[in-house]
């Protein structure tokens, strides 16, 4: 049933209908919402038997996430920039050791300086972290996807990060159908750990391990995730005869019908882009776009095969690697035919808005090969260039969307 | 669980990494020699019975201690105890009350009648053994336990030697005597007594007897030229105690002068008062720390009122009266006349100068040395006649009723080879348990039990035995407070101290095993072992 | 056995076992069906206290549990000498994830449990000084303040050894460590530094804190009995010499930890609801130079010239103890099954 709900809520209800046995968190904005409502649920007794851990740090909300899940049970926990870096150590660790935690990661910048809103830094900082990475793209898949997250992880005893974009996502009030608790339960058996801490049946876990075998173990790690790929369609499959409605997969193709020109992104500006495209199309430029899902691990062929017919392709990235570009660009790179131009844009950090506006102008120039190899949406050029007067090097750097 | 690779291992499989090869030095288990086992002049395994009682077992404690000493009961009232003087927890607190534990072991036994193992066969040898005292009585009952057929001849009317003629009553019961006599002779052992033989070789012959042990003892008292007026009453202290013994008590008068200062003269001394004598006055030439008398029975003596005149020689005696001479020690430590002059009264003078031995019946034997009235006798106690063994009080020696007791003991086993035709060769010794070796942290803090004395006062009327034995459970107390020198207790420590679980317990009786597999070498085990029974030995490489 | 009583035992309870007290008051470790949770074949140094700590906690842990134990360990000696693969020498279910959550990771253990109503099982968890009171002491200090229902056992060896010897928050004033080493004026660790993890334990008024030593394993096995039967969040601080950074013979570690406590440097104690209970009395009180002279880590102190005045600032320390928690009154509790009749 459709309602009206802030995206938080719903990632909560999402979460709670998965019922899991363990939730740990630490406060941080624009997580906390999520986490809250949970904890009402918890002490309300609505929850039960699942016990809502109040920690004081995010090292230490993994860590427990981390012993529950060793304690064979289902293990949540959410949070968000800061707090992603504060747990690195163990969201490495949990992986490492092949738990199957879901974690919510309301995306959100990184400091300094200190921003509390909405971009993809913190995700972006641990893509690499063993974990797969789930980016909803709206809050409708954001709660879709947290179910299916929970099939994904424990099938494959790896942890699985759902990325849900800061404020533009977790404070929204949408229309949302949240499935009901009988059609989860079809979808999401109870968690058979793999490995658990028990007494009947005691094993170490979590052994020191030397060149003799590190290059195995890292090998195994490797070829569970590449899994992902095959399993995630199958599990969106059965979500969809579950609680009818589709949902999820490792990409999203939107109006790529005869595009020339195909748009990648992911995270909730693909709301605001289909809007473009629409405008666009409309007028005659054949755009579409291409929603990645799967992030971690990066689904090559499915990309590949999406941009097959593109003449030229722009990605989107709600996150900068310093020095270098965006991430999603470095991957799509790989995916895309040999030969098609590509456009990196960097957008909307520190929850700058990502307008249909800019975004229709941004693409009506690539459209045009007007665009370079970087561009900056909505960047202050002129700021920048006064600024960068005083730096040693003079002025002599390309910035601004017209920018090489 | 089908469990990640590597990552997750199953438990205990490092049990396939044998760490023993980091090892440079090993821990063994030894037996050291504890001190107390040392310096047993009878040769007891103190420690062996003590640890047996420590348990409770008093009947096996008894039986190990009847291995080497058949007389526990007697030992246990008249032994100097010189186990007690080395034993390391006099280092810790006071020494174990070993004698009075064995007291009480001797006492149970005869208590509840338990008799001695019979020998396991019969070796068809005789052998005649001489004299009934502590040594004869002593290597009869090892020479039948080793299946020889014993015959003792004495000459007095009862046997016993000097315990029986010599020390009171009020030290040792004569049904205490008795009964552990008896036990012995009943093993079947043949006792001619009222036999003096004068020539033991013959004796031997006569008999036929295969070898012959001379335990005669010293019978004779030393005199010593005193002027003495005619009436002056002048007797001697053995014959003064064998009166008692003899039921016929001599007449002392009030005023009783003892003249010597050793532990006949206590005994002579403690005996005249319970004679009645009101006034029982030692007379010795030196001190107190040089008087050959044990120090409790000094105590004793004058806790019951016997008095002693220090550094003073009797010079004249007369009725009533003794003339006696003041000394002082030179710088040697020997008294020396000083010329002045004072008067006791006593109505008699008992002499208490030490025995001589009567060696007649080995006069006429070859090979026989005397010198200075003892007989010379090899390590092996085997005299210059082959077979013929002497021991106690005849040979060099302490001559206590525990040195006796060990002569015997030695003798019997000697006789034992030397009737099978075995080369003597002195059994090898392990090393010393000292105090360096223990860990003291791991001994309980426990003073010793003393043991109740009768009151004075009724001592100095009666012959009743002054020093009470121990009730059970003091006796247990006391052997518990035993640090078992040298030689496993079976404490665990080693197990529980171990950081390589490479101590094996191989369950109650049966002690551990060091597991070289894993055992590291880091001599954890050793440095704390409370008793000092392991010890490191490098590693052969 | 006599009908009076004997109270007097030969080695006591001072000794792991004793053939002569009753068997219930024996130890773990002097027991052959003791659980060995921590088995031979490990690559711990020769003569490893940790080891031996550990070994002497997790089998009276797994008495007390019967069994139904499971172990989490932070980063440390502790956790690399035991389970280098393919060899694990735990027998106990056990999980390593990192240095310093070790605390925090068993508060989710325990939470899994409680989820799976499955309360018989016990949660333990351990670690080294330098995982305890420096990097765990956040997760830790969570723990304590929830109240979780985790027994967290510190192994205090005085410094980081694993890294090879580096100052943690532990290390007591003068000790060499490879980052506090014996050059410059004031040679050593420095004094008037570091902390008091039973006291900040204390401070969180939690049911249940302890100290105690590898030289005790009566006592150290009591507390873990007691704290076993408690639930919530408790501490045990366990003194463990290590021959390796303390510079010490390989035998010497069961006497050193002796010697800690015995001089008044370590005092071992236990508290409830954040106040001292009860308090070990020193046996057979020894200067501190006694205890210092048998280590390497303190050989400036006595050589090319003996340093008095230093040592008179450790004997302070030590004194300060003895006065602070009466470690020489009659107060002090006795050792149990050890006393004269
Ligand atoms: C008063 C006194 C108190 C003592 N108190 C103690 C004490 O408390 N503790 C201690 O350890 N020691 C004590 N002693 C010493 C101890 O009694 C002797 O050292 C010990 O008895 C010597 O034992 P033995 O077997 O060599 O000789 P004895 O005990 O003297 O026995 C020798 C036996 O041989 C017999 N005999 C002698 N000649 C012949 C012969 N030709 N034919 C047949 N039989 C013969 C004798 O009649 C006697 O029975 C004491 C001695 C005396 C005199
Ligand atoms: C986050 C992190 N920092 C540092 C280390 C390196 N490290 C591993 S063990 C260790 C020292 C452990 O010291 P302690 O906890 O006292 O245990 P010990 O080895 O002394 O038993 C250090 C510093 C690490 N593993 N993880
Ligand atoms: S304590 Fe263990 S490892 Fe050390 S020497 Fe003894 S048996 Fe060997
Ligand atoms: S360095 Fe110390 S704590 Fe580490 S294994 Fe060696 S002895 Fe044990
Ligand atoms: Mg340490």
């Amino acid at each position: 049933m459709r309602e009206q709900i802030e995206g938080s809520q719903a990632v909560a209800r999402a979460v709670a209908l998965c019922r899991p046995q363990v939730v740990c968190a630490y406060p941080i904005t624009p997580q906390t919402h999520i986490v809250e409502a949970l904890g009402a649920r918890v002490k309300e007794g609505s929850l039960a038997p699942c016990q809502f851990i109040n920690v004081e740090s995010e090292f230490a909300a993994m860590s427990v996430s981390i012993g529950a899940s060793a304690g064979g049970s289902r293990a949540y926990t959410a949070t968000a920039s800061q707090g992603l870096l504060f747990m690195a150590e163990a969201v490495y660790n949990a992986s490492g050791l092949g738990l199957p935690i879901v974690m919510t990661v309301a995306n959100r910048a990184i400091g300094a300086p200190i921003n509390i809103w909405n971009d993809h830094s913190d995700s972006m900082a641990l893509r690499d972290a063993g974990w797969v990475q789930l980016f909803a793209a709206d809050n409708q898949s954001a709660v879709d996807l947290h179910i299916q997250a929970f099939r994904l992880a424990e099938e494959l005893s790896v942890p699985v990060m759902v990325c849900v974009d800061g404020f533009s996502l977790t404070h929204a009030v949408e229309g949302i159908d949240v499935p009901d608790q009988e059609s989860v339960d079809s979808f999401l058996p109870p968690f058979v750990p793999r490995q658990r801490l028990d007494p009947d049946e005691p094993v170490t876990i979590g052994a020191m391990v030397g060149p003799e075998a590190f290059t195995e173990v890292r090998y195994l790690a490797h070829a569970r995730m590449r899994r992902a790929l095959d399993l995630m369609p199958v599990i969106a499959a059965e979500f969809a005869a579950a609680v009818g409605r589709g949902g999820g997969g490792l990409v999203e193709p939107y109006r790529l019908e005869g595009a020339d020109l195909v748009v990648v992104a992911q995270g909730s500006v693909i709301g605001t882009l289909c809007d473009a495209i629409d405008e666009l199309r409309d007028e005659g430029i054949s755009v579409g776009a291409l929603a990645v899902t799967v992030y971690r691990p990066f689904p090559v062929d499915a990309v590949r095969a999406a941009l097959a017919g593109a003449r030229r392709v722009v990605v989107i990235d709600r996150a900068l690697a310093t020095g270098e570009g965006g991430f999603l660009a470095a991957d799509v790179r790989r995916a895309a035919p040999a030969g098609t131009p590509l456009h990196g844009v960097i957008a909307g950090l520190g929850g700058r808005p990502v307008t249909r506006a800019s975004l229709r102008r941004c693409l009506e120039e690539a459209s045009r090969g007007l665009l370079g190899e970087l561009a900056w949406l909505d960047l202050d050029t002129t700021l920048i260039e006064k600024e960068l007067a005083g730096l040693p090097g003079g002025t002599d750097v390309h910035a601004g969307p017209h920018a090489g | 669980m089908n469990i990640p690779f590597a990552i997750t291992l199953d438990v205990g499989s490092s049990l396939a990494n044998k760490t023993g090869n980091w090892r440079v030095e090993r821990p063994v288990y030894v037996d050291r020699l504890p001190a107390c086992n040392q310096a047993c002049p009878a040769g007891e395994n103190v420690q062996g019975w003590l640890y047996r009682a420590e348990e409770g077992d008093y009947e096996g404690a008894w039986r190990v201690l009847v291995e080497e000493n058949p007389m526990p009961a007697i030992m246990g009232r008249v032994c100097y105890k010189v186990c007690e003087t080395s034993c390391n927890r006099a280092q810790l607190d006071e020494a174990v009350g070993i004698n009075a534990v064995e007291r009480f072991l001797g006492d149970e036994a005869l208590r509840r009648g338990w008799p001695f193992a019979p020998p396991a066969k019969e070796s068809g040898k005789r052998v005649l053994v001489v004299g009934a005292g502590p040594c004869g009585l002593s290597a009869a009952y090892h020479l039948r336990r080793l299946g020889h057929t014993v015959t003792i001849v004495d000459s007095e009317r009862d046997a016993g030697g000097m315990m029986r003629s010599g020390i009171p009553v009020y030290r040792l019961p004569r049904d205490v005597l008795t009964a552990e006599i008896d036990r012995i002779l009943d093993l079947g052992i043949e006792l001619q007594l009222g036999t003096r033989v004068s020539n033991v070789e013959k004796a031997r012959a006569e008999g036929g007897f295969d070898a012959a042990l001379v335990a005669v003892g010293a019978q004779l008292s030393q005199r010593a030229e005193i002027p003495a007026g005619d009436s002056a009453r002048i007797l001697d202290a053995l014959r003064l105690l064998r009166s008692v013994e003899d039921a016929e008590p001599l007449r002392l008068g009030r005023r009783v002068a003892v003249y010597g200062g050793g532990n006949t003269a206590l005994d002579a001394a403690r005996t005249a008062r319970r004679l009645g004598a009101t006034d029982a006055v030692v007379v010795y030439r030196r001190t107190r720390e040089r008087m050959p008398a044990h120090d409790v029975e000094l105590e004793e003596a004058l806790a019951e009122g016997v008095q002693v005149r220090w550094l003073s020689t009797v010079s004249r005696a007369d009725a009533g009266t003794l003339v006696l001479e003041k000394m002082r020690l030179d710088e040697t430590g020997f008294p020396q006349p000083t010329g002045e002059y004072e008067e006791l009264d006593a109505d008699s003078l008992v002499l208490a100068l030490g025995q001589n031995t009567d060696l007649s019946l080995l006069e006429d034997v070859a090979g026989i040395t005397v010198d200075d009235g003892v007989v010379q006798v090899g390590p092996d106690l085997m005299t210059g006649h082959p077979g013929i063994f002497a021991g106690g009080d005849v040979v060099p020696g302490e001559r206590t009723v525990t040195t006796a007791v060990g002569h015997g003991k030695k003798a019997a086993r000697r006789i034992d080879g030397w009737l099978r035709g075995e080369e003597w060769r002195p059994a090898p010794k392990h090393e010393l348990a000292s105090f360096d070796l223990l860990n003291t942290w791991y001994y309980s803090d426990a003073p010793r039990t003393v043991r109740p004395q009768l009151e004075p006062a009724r001592r100095r009327t009666t012959f009743d035995e002054v020093v009470g034995g121990l009730d059970e459970t003091n006796a247990l107390f006391e052997a518990r407070r035993c640090l078992s020198c040298g030689n496993c207790l079976e404490c665990d420590n080693c197990y529980g101290v171990c950081p390589d679980n490479a101590v094996v317990k191989l369950g109650p009786g049966k002690r551990y095993q060091i597991d070289y597999d894993y055992c590291k070498g880091c001599g954890m085990c050793v440095a704390e072992c409370p008793c000092g029974a392991i010890t490191m030995v490098p590693e052969s490489i | 056995m006599p009908t009076a009583p004997v109270k007097f035992y030969q080695v006591g309870s001072f000794a792991a076992g004793n053939r002569l007290i009753d068997p219930s008051l024996r130890t773990v470790q002097s027991e052959l069906t003791r659980s060995n949770s921590l088995t031979s074949g490990h690559r711990a140094c020769q003569g490893c206290g940790e080891a031996l700590g550990a070994r002497y906690v997790l089998d009276a842990a797994m008495r007390a549990s019967g069994g139904r134990l499971v172990v989490v360990n932070a980063t440390g000696c502790l956790e690399v000498f035991s389970t280098p693969y393919p060899e694990t020498s735990w027998q106990v279910a056990w999980l390593h994830s990192l240095f310093g959550n070790a605390p925090a990771a068993a508060s989710g253990v325990a939470a899994a449990l409680r989820s799976q109503g499955r309360t018989d099982i016990r949660v333990l968890a351990q670690g080294g000084d330098g995982g305890t009171v420096d990097i765990g002491l956040g997760a830790l200090s969570g723990m304590f303040e929830r109240n979780d229902d985790v027994l967290y056992v510190c192994y205090d060896n005085e410094a980081y050894m694993n890294t090879g010897v580096q100052r943690s928050g532990a290390t007591p004033p003068a000790a060499r460590t490879a980052t506090t080493e014996t050059v410059g004026p004031e040679p050593g660790n420095v004094f008037g530094q570091g902390k008091n993890l039973p006291r900040i334990a204390m401070a969180h008024g939690i049911p249940y804190v302890a100290t105690a030593t590898v030289s005790e394993v009566h006592d150290l096995e009591n507390k873990v009995e007691t704290a076993m039967g408690i639930h919530g969040a408790r501490y045990l601080h366990v003194l463990v010499p290590c021959p390796l950074g303390w510079a010490a013979p390989t035998n010497q570690t069961v006497h050193l930890a002796r010697l800690a406590k015995e001089t008044g440097i370590f005092p071992v104690l236990e508290a409830r609801d954040g106040e001292v209970t009860a308090v070990s009395a020193i046996r057979h009180q020894v200067p501190v130079e006694e205890y210092l002279k048998l280590q390497g880590r303190y050989r400036h102190l006595f050589r090319p010239e003996p340093r008095t005045e230093v040592i008179a600032r450790i004997q302070a320390a030590a004194d300060a103890n003895i006065a602070r928690y009466g470690l020489v009154s009659d107060d002090a509790t006795e050792p149990p099954a050890g006393g004269a009749p």
